[in-house]
């Protein structure tokens, strides 16, 4: 009979285990829209140097991600850092040099002239990818459309309404022009067509911006691959430990009656 | 005490070595009947050293500096060598400590090992656990992320619910400024690196020495000493070296690759162990979205929530945690353990835990009506718990109990 309890008890036990344990998913807040996600593996390295490159190019000019360094981005990504210097960096240092290759990937604008040149100051994105998400960043930047309402930028994003970024993308993606349906009298925005032509098709967009995203998801966390090989090895080792210690109290416990 | 010799014995003519490792350890002896249920005591001792070793490393090169303190981290992340490791192990460690600890608890409370003669025992349990919620608090400012930063003004701003201009004192006194800032956040890094560990320890030891006073509980709930051999040693009883040292290193290893999958594969947990808004920078212009604690401390904040004023939420809160201590007195019945005790009882408990989880589940939310209703109810019955159990312990129907451990 208690044996039985006993294992009533233990697996009563597992579940309040697992409940604490299980990683429930958790919806990116601020935004009512559906995110697209992307294909992305941050285990891709001819991906990830193709969205380094976009990154250096396109988001650098403004952003910048000064707790990641050229020279660890050459190593994980599998480039010389002659490559990296001579292609990645167009940033410069305080003295006005191009940054050296050891040096954090700090944006050459400073953070007084963002504020005022966008009205704030555009944010760091080493992290964006761990604290916004991916399928935020990939739908945010495929997510800007044609508002006049908006003086100067005269884009608006689905993703994050009343974004101060211009569509730094548009030549690429060309414009886009949001559609509304009715919904209980209100105007809903169901969709984003295309009124101009870029020098991408709509294809060629989206996969620079998923390099784009994997880049900057490999740069939030550029550990991450290292960390699941080790992770592995570990566990092997535990699992093997685990069927020792077993045995050992196993052969301790023979006398206990 | 056995006699020594040699070395050991040029030691124990000076200091008491063999005598409290007999006392403690080989000569210490536990019921041999414990279960899954007992692995986690000990378990919490590991997260405590874990935590200790890994916290060294870390005010290595951590900033406690309103400027350099996110940027540090991102260091220890990136630049140091293993840093990344270390730091998961930590914030891993503080989620994983109350894991094990709640379930600690929740045995102690199913096999009634908080009755007579081991009150005291419960009682410097309990103060672990306050301490252990402090410390974790302080820690959590220390990367000076978003959530961080709010949620130790929403908790810090809860004391300020306490009326006669006793509150804003308090909340003034514990920032050190008007808000939350630097000054906050180099007293939380004294606090959590020297005072709170400091009372840890000593808290511990007292756990552990209250323990062996008295003797470990069993599932069965009864006193193994009062069956004893000629010898004068239980007859349920084991030596805990080398019986229990195998078995706790069995669930060591368990619990190891439990902890190391989280740390290697999902250190953020999806959010629940590293929020995701800590990985922006506190900005005291900028409130998040959605502030809510980290999953631990959700019960609480769920039964606070439930109550519309705020200064009885307050009380309802500190409540939740204070009955506990007191649990020892209010469970009257003489049975321990709930093998032996009235369907009434386990229907209280059962219903308790369901409560205490669905309090956390909702602490994490956004408030609905819905979920505060829901709430409402859970916080009636997580008091209703500790009510109904002071009644139905006067008079309860209880098995008879078993001569030695089954």
């Amino acid at each position: 009979m208690h044996t039985m309890i006993n294992a009533k008890s233990t697996l009563k036990g597992l579940v309040v285990a697992a409940t604490l344990l299980l990683p429930l998913h958790v919806a990116a807040a601020g935004s009512s829209v559906e995110l697209e996600s992307p294909i992305i593996d941050t285990g891709n390295q001819k991906s990830l140097q193709r969205g380094a490159q976009t990154f250096v190019n396109y988001c650098m000019g403004c952003h910048t991600a000064d707790y990641a360094r050229y020279s660890r981005v050459a190593a994980d990504l599998n480039l010389s850092e002659e490559d990296v210097y001579n292609n990645l960096i167009f940033t410069t240092d305080d003295a006005g040099e191009r940054s050296k290759v050891g040096s954090l990937m700090e944006s050459s604008m400073s953070e007084s002239y963002g504020k005022q040149a966008f009205g704030v100051a555009p944010p760091n994105l080493a992290l964006t990818a761990r604290s916004r998400g991916v399928d935020w960043i990939y739908s945010y930047l495929k997510g800007f459309y044609i508002d006049p309402s908006r003086p100067g930028l005269g884009v608006n994003n689905t993703v994050y309404p009343g974004a101060a970024m211009p569509h730094v993308l548009w030549e690429q993606q060309g414009m886009m022009k949001a559609e509304y349906e009715e919904v209980d009298g209100h105007d809903k925005l169901v969709g984003l067509t295309r009124v101009s032509e870029g020098t991408m098709s709509e294809d060629e967009y989206d996969d620079m911006v998923a390099d784009l995203v994997n880049f900057m998801s490999y740069m939030a966390d550029p550990i991450k691959q290292t960390r699941h090989r080790i992770g592995m090895m570990v566990m092997l080792f535990l699992l093997i430990l685990l069927g020792l210690v077993y045995l050992l109290k196993k052969e301790y416990w023979k006398d206990v009656v | 005490m056995s006699k020594t010799t040699g070395l050991m014995g040029w030691i124990d003519e000076r200091f008491p070595l063999t005598k409290m490792m007999e006392e403690h350890v080989t000569k210490y002896y536990a019921p041999k009947n414990f279960n899954f249920w007992y692995y986690f005591g000990g378990l919490a001792m590991v997260v405590l050293a874990l935590q200790f070793i890994t916290g060294i490393f870390l005010t290595m090169n951590y900033k406690p500096d309103g400027e350099l303190a996110f940027k540090s981290v991102e260091y220890i992340m990136r630049d140091v060598n293993f840093g990344w490791l270390i730091r998961y192990m930590h914030s891993t460690g503080a989620s994983m400590f109350f894991v094990v600890v709640y379930l600690h608890m929740f045995r102690g409370i199913m096999y009634g090992s908080y009755k007579k003669p081991r009150e005291l025992l419960w009682v410097f349990g309990m103060l672990i656990y306050v301490a252990l919620m402090a410390e974790a608090f302080m820690g959590y400012l220390l990367p000076w992320g978003q959530m961080s930063y709010w949620g130790a003004q929403v908790i810090i701003s809860l004391f300020g619910a306490i009326p006669f201009g006793i509150g804003d004192a308090v909340t003034l006194w514990l920032k050190g400024d008007y808000i939350v800032s630097d000054a906050t956040l180099n007293r939380f890094f004294a606090l959590h690196v020297i005072a709170v560990p400091l009372v840890l320890i000593f808290l511990v030891a007292a756990h552990i020495l209250a323990l062996h006073e008295v003797g470990s509980n069993n599932p069965d709930g009864i006193e193994i000493k009062k069956n004893k051999n000629a010898d004068g040693i239980p007859k349920d009883g084991i030596p805990f070296h080398p019986y229990y040292t195998v078995k706790d290193l069995f669930g060591l290893v368990v619990f190891l690759i439990v902890f190391f999958a989280i740390v290697f594969f999902a250190p953020e947990m999806g959010g629940y162990f590293l929020e995701h808004a800590n990985f922006v920078p506190a900005d005291p212009l900028k409130t998040p979205d959605h502030i809510a604690p980290v999953w631990y401390f959700t019960p609480f904040y769920a039964i606070l929530r439930a109550v519309p004023d705020k200064l009885m939420g307050v009380m309802a809160m500190g409540a939740a945690i204070v009955v506990l201590f007191f649990l020892p007195w209010i469970d009257r019945g003489p049975v321990r353990s709930i093998r032996y005790r009235s369907t009434a009882y386990k229907v209280l408990l059962f219903s308790f835990v369901i409560a205490f989880i669905v309090l956390g589940y909702f602490g994490m939310q956004s408030p609905t009506p819905a979920g505060t209703l829901i709430s409402r109810i859970c916080a009636l019955i997580y008091f209703g718990f500790f009510l109904g159990l002071f009644l139905v312990s006067r008079n309860e129907k209880t098995k008879p109990l078993p001569e030695r451990v089954t």
